[in-house]
């Protein structure tokens, strides 16, 4: 059925069934962005677990006894160097400068994998001492939010990795380039979680 | 803006277009937002490790920062603005801010009452009015 009426002037349309072209890859960043947002909103609601629960020790040891603040901070420092750099591998990208791509993404590669070694280390030494997820609703909250953050940095530590391979094998093609616009995106707002971390998780947590 | 693109951008090309002027951004975006990164996570750092201030002040003053930087980061690393795809990352992002202010909010202040209002317990009897 055609959704027509005629009038004096022909027919109308009301709406449109005709196909538009869809180059490949012309909605992705669109998509990606909301993609984001909805990772946003997990990260809100841990965050608003954390701020419910992170008073409740069950007698057990606080964020006074346990968090480390210079180590802290050099994992913050890991993060935002890897979140310069990877700005350096796009700008590399733009100048189609393809080695100079893989060095810098390489470079963020390993400050993503200094950052999770460091925390893991932290993860470690806690759940070592006996401040285990089990222990309180702070500790469940705390390795929640801070490990759901962390996983990320992982899976974007592969994704690095698997777009170096990409790139070093097909170069900087089209389909390349939206992967690295994609994972750049995800990169700093995995640096703008962070920032929430540790000024409401570590900084906040030492007032307490 | 995009003088600069080499070729093998092809069609997506207007992906690029599409945030609005700036590009992917420029070295002088990326170094003005490190810098800024930088500076506005050492102070609040330094101002829980060294306490120059009651913790009261210090708790408000690390959110300002972090709220700053957030926005920094937005600006310089994410290039944020309200004409990229046209408009509809803004759109996306106003929207999910309005959801996690009503999140944390609501949480908070039923939680906080909900907690008040819990039967008294010994070690929590700091909290009854």
């Amino acid at each position: 059925m055609q959704n027509q009426a005629m009038t004096a002037a022909g027919p109308v349309s009301f709406y449109d069934l005709d196909e538009h072209a869809h180059p490949e890859g012309h909605s992705t960043m669109l998509g990606f962005w909301i993609y984001l947002m909805s990772d946003c909103l997990i990260f809100a609601i841990l965050f608003a677990c954390y701020a419910v629960l992170g008073g409740n020790l069950a007698a057990g040891p606080g964020p006074k006894d346990l968090f480390d603040l210079p180590l802290v901070a050099v994992n913050t420092a890991m993060l935002l160097f890897s979140s310069i750099t990877y700005g350096f591998a796009m700008l590399a990208m733009q100048r189609g400068a393809k080695s100079a791509v893989l060095g810098w993404l390489a470079v963020t590669g390993l400050f993503g994998a200094v950052f999770l070694g460091i925390e893991l280390y932290e993860f470690h030494h806690l759940i070592h001492i006996g401040a285990t997820p089990q222990r309180s609703a702070f500790l469940s909250a705390f390795f929640t939010l801070v490990g759901t953050h962390g996983l990320h940095v992982t899976f974007g530590t592969i994704w690095l990795v698997t777009l170096m391979v990409q790139v070093s094998r097909h170069g900087l093609i089209a389909a390349n380039q939206r992967r690295l616009m994609c994972l750049s995106l995800f990169w700093h707002f995995l640096d703008v979680i962070w920032i929430g971390v540790f000024t409401f998780v570590y900084l906040m947590g030492m007032l307490r | 803006m995009n003088a600069d693109h080499s070729p093998v951008h092809g069609h997506a090309d207007h992906h690029h277009a599409d945030h609005g002027g700036s590009g992917h951004g420029t070295m002088r975006d990326y170094v003005i937002g490190f810098l800024l990164s930088v500076v506005l996570t050492a102070i609040p750092f330094w101002l829980v490790m060294a306490r120059p201030f009651p913790a009261g002040v210090t708790a408000a003053l690390i959110v300002a920062f972090a709220i700053v930087q957030m926005v920094v980061h937005m600006v310089y690393f994410l290039h944020m603005n309200g004409k990229s795809e046209g408009g509809w990352t803004m759109t996306a992002l106003v929207f999910t801010l309005i959801l996690v202010v009503i999140m944390l909010t609501g949480s908070l202040w039923v939680m906080y009452h909900l907690n008040a209002n819990m039967m008294p317990m010994p070690h929590d009897m700091s909290q009854m009015p």
